[in-house]
């Protein structure tokens, strides 16, 4: 069992109030993403449930038991950290046993489980190595192979991927993901990296300015964000916003439309905004073009990779009016 | 850019490196020799620089007067007892320096150092007094422990500077792998200040075993060090150079001999750190 569950939970460090007030459920087995900004608390709040970080005022709870106040080594939880945070002077097998010898196992156990997540990781022929004959990538599985020795009630990773390179990221992003299919076990993952919470969680919570903007699935968040700050966050590339008449029409503050959202033409159509491209970038299965139009702005547009443009073409940019975003004067979703 | 050195420059520095060095070892040498030189020949008025005659018998006369063995004895407890003991404090205590700092860490800090900055003969009296209350003049236990006070600012002031390099995430993994305070001080941290914690040990090994002020005073006969029994050598009822460069060479000889062996260690932990 593993849910998880915060009230009214407050951090301050001195004066400066990191996170003013945060509730939320987790419950168990859910796969949920921490998202936000760097400085929006999201490391923090993972902190607070893990022990390393005491409240300043509010209660978790553990599988339903007040563990606000209890330390880390008691709480059950198993923590992946971005520095991987390897013992240097143990070897792996040692790195993987240790919460098993600090839980006082039976060296049987303590073998039969570390030969276990060794072969679960792919590390069976790395056991006897120190972390630095590692690379990034194994070192991090170390660090998860650690984790899995505990059985504990939830995993907590701390932007676990951030010192990999590209490739090693997706890589890794799906091992853990099957991890999480294979145990059920409750994960929370924090990450700025909105591409890895919308591909990993079964629920995202985004966070900005230690306030939680919106906690749902992640189409939830895609189709409906709560508001622009939601709207701008999720979503790669980012939602284009327009104030002004434009968005008056809508009887909205501003309207957003996604990259996706367009069409596009280099014919003159009636209601469509006009743009030159200033930077066409090919991905190949995309190109994302990013136009000037007049009185609006800057604005991206994802198209197929066929399509040709170059700089300086003038095009005609159609939004799908059924998909504006529309938001009030305070950013909130109308 | 690489710099470059001249020949010359580099034969000019290399010369004076090599005089300088040999300054500093000139009085230990000359000890060296006079300690086997015979009484005679070590003042006479034309100095010889070998011994002419080689002879032993200074050793002999430095063990019979006072009792080398029980005053090497006597070192050894006292340094190795008190740099135990400090390290006993001051791991624990810069663990708390280093990774559960308070606002007035600093001041704590600084506070010790400055300790360090009054000259010991000012706490002599209170010192003194407290040790004939307590019955702790000229015991070992008694001097081990003011050799532990005396050094335990240097102790925890290294050992803090070296577990600042550890890496907080490290001792955080340990708690959440579910290791308290005791087994994540003994199986990570001290394994990983390895290094740092061996060479505060030894530079502390040498201060306890060269320290003289307190030993010579609050001592006498029975828990003397080898400071005292050199000391014991220059006495105002007539100078042996000889017997006293016996003694001398003898006392120094034990650490002296550490020193060399545990150099590398030494200057890896005094340099721990310093680059990654």
């Amino acid at each position: 069992m593993g849910s998880i569950s915060l009230s009214h939970v407050n951090k301050s460090f001195g004066d400066v109030q990191v996170i003013p007030d945060i509730s939320l459920d987790i419950n168990d087995g859910e796969f949920v993403v921490f998202v936000g900004p760097s400085g929006c608390g999201k490391s923090t709040l993972l902190r607070l449930i893990a022990g390393l970080e005491d409240t300043t005022s509010g209660t978790i709870l553990l599988d339903g038991q007040d563990m606000t106040k209890a330390p880390p080594a008691r709480r059950g939880l198993a923590m992946v950290f971005q520095s991987y945070a390897l013992y240097p002077h143990m070897t792996v097998r040692d790195n993987i046993a240790f919460p098993l010898k600090m839980a006082k196992a039976s060296k049987e156990v303590i073998d039969q489980k570390v030969e276990y997540a060794a072969r679960t990781l792919n590390l069976s022929s790395y056991l006897d190595r120190r972390p630095r004959a590692l690379s990034g990538g194994q070192r991090q599985r170390v660090a998860i192979g650690r984790a899995i020795v505990r059985e504990p009630k939830a995993f907590l990773f701390d932007e676990p991927l951030s010192n990999l390179d590209a490739a090693l990221r997706v890589n890794m992003r799906l091992e853990i993901t099957e991890l999480h299919q294979q145990l059920k076990t409750t994960m929370i993952y924090v990450t700025h990296d909105q591409v890895e919470a919308m591909t990993m969680a079964d629920r995202i919570v985004v966070l900005n300015a230690g306030n939680v903007e919106q906690f749902g699935s992640p189409l939830d968040l895609y189709k409906k964000p709560a508001n622009r700050f939601v709207a701008g966050f999720i979503g790669s590339p980012k939602m284009n916003f327009v104030d002004g008449p434009e968005a008056a029409k809508h009887n909205a503050h501003s309207i957003g439309v996604r990259p996706e959202h367009f069409k596009l033409s280099r014919d003159n159509v009636p209601g469509t905004w006009k743009g030159k491209v200033g930077v066409a970038e090919q991905l190949g299965s995309d190109t994302f073009l990013h136009v000037h139009v007049g009185g609006l702005g800057l604005m991206t547009i994802r198209t197929d990779g066929d399509q040709t443009f170059a700089h300086g073409d003038e095009v005609y940019l159609t939004p799908d009016q059924t998909r504006i975003y529309k938001f009030d004067a305070a950013g909130k979703a109308i | 850019m690489a710099r470059t050195v001249s020949t010359r420059t580099r034969i000019g520095f290399t010369a004076l490196a090599w005089i300088v060095a040999l300054l500093l070892f000139s009085p230990i040498l000359w000890t060296i020799l006079t300690a086997f030189k015979t009484e005679a020949e070590a003042i006479a008025s034309r100095p010889t620089f070998f011994p002419e005659t080689f002879t032993l018998e200074n050793f002999g006369a430095v063990q019979d007067r006072s009792d080398y063995i029980k005053h090497a004895i006597n070192s050894i407890l006292v340094s190795v007892g008190s740099t135990l003991l400090g390290l006993a404090i001051g791991i624990p205590a810069a663990w708390a320096m280093a990774f559960a700092p308070t606002k007035r860490t600093k001041d704590v800090l600084m506070w010790m150092l400055s300790t360090k900055m009054m000259p010991a003969v000012g706490v002599l009296i209170p010192i003194y007094l407290i040790f004939r209350d307590l019955r702790l003049l000229d015991t070992v236990h008694g001097l081990t422990l003011i050799m532990t006070l005396i050094n335990l600012p240097i102790i925890i002031w290294m050992l803090y500077t070296y577990f600042k390099e550890i890496p907080v995430d490290i001792l955080e993994a340990a708690r959440m792998d579910g290791a308290e305070l005791w087994n994540e001080i003994v199986h990570v941290l001290v394994p990983m200040a390895v290094p740092g914690i061996a060479s505060t040990l030894l530079l502390n090994v040498i201060l306890a075993w060269n320290e003289a002020f307190w030993t010579i005073t609050l001592t006498s006969g029975r828990a003397g060090t080898l400071t005292a029994f050199i000391s014991s050598f220059s006495s105002p009822q007539g100078l042996f150079l000889a017997k006293l460069s016996a003694a001398s060479l003898l006392a120094i000889a034990p650490i002296l001999l550490m020193g060399w062996f545990s150099q590398k260690q030494l200057v890896r932990g005094l340099t721990f750190g310093a680059v990654k």
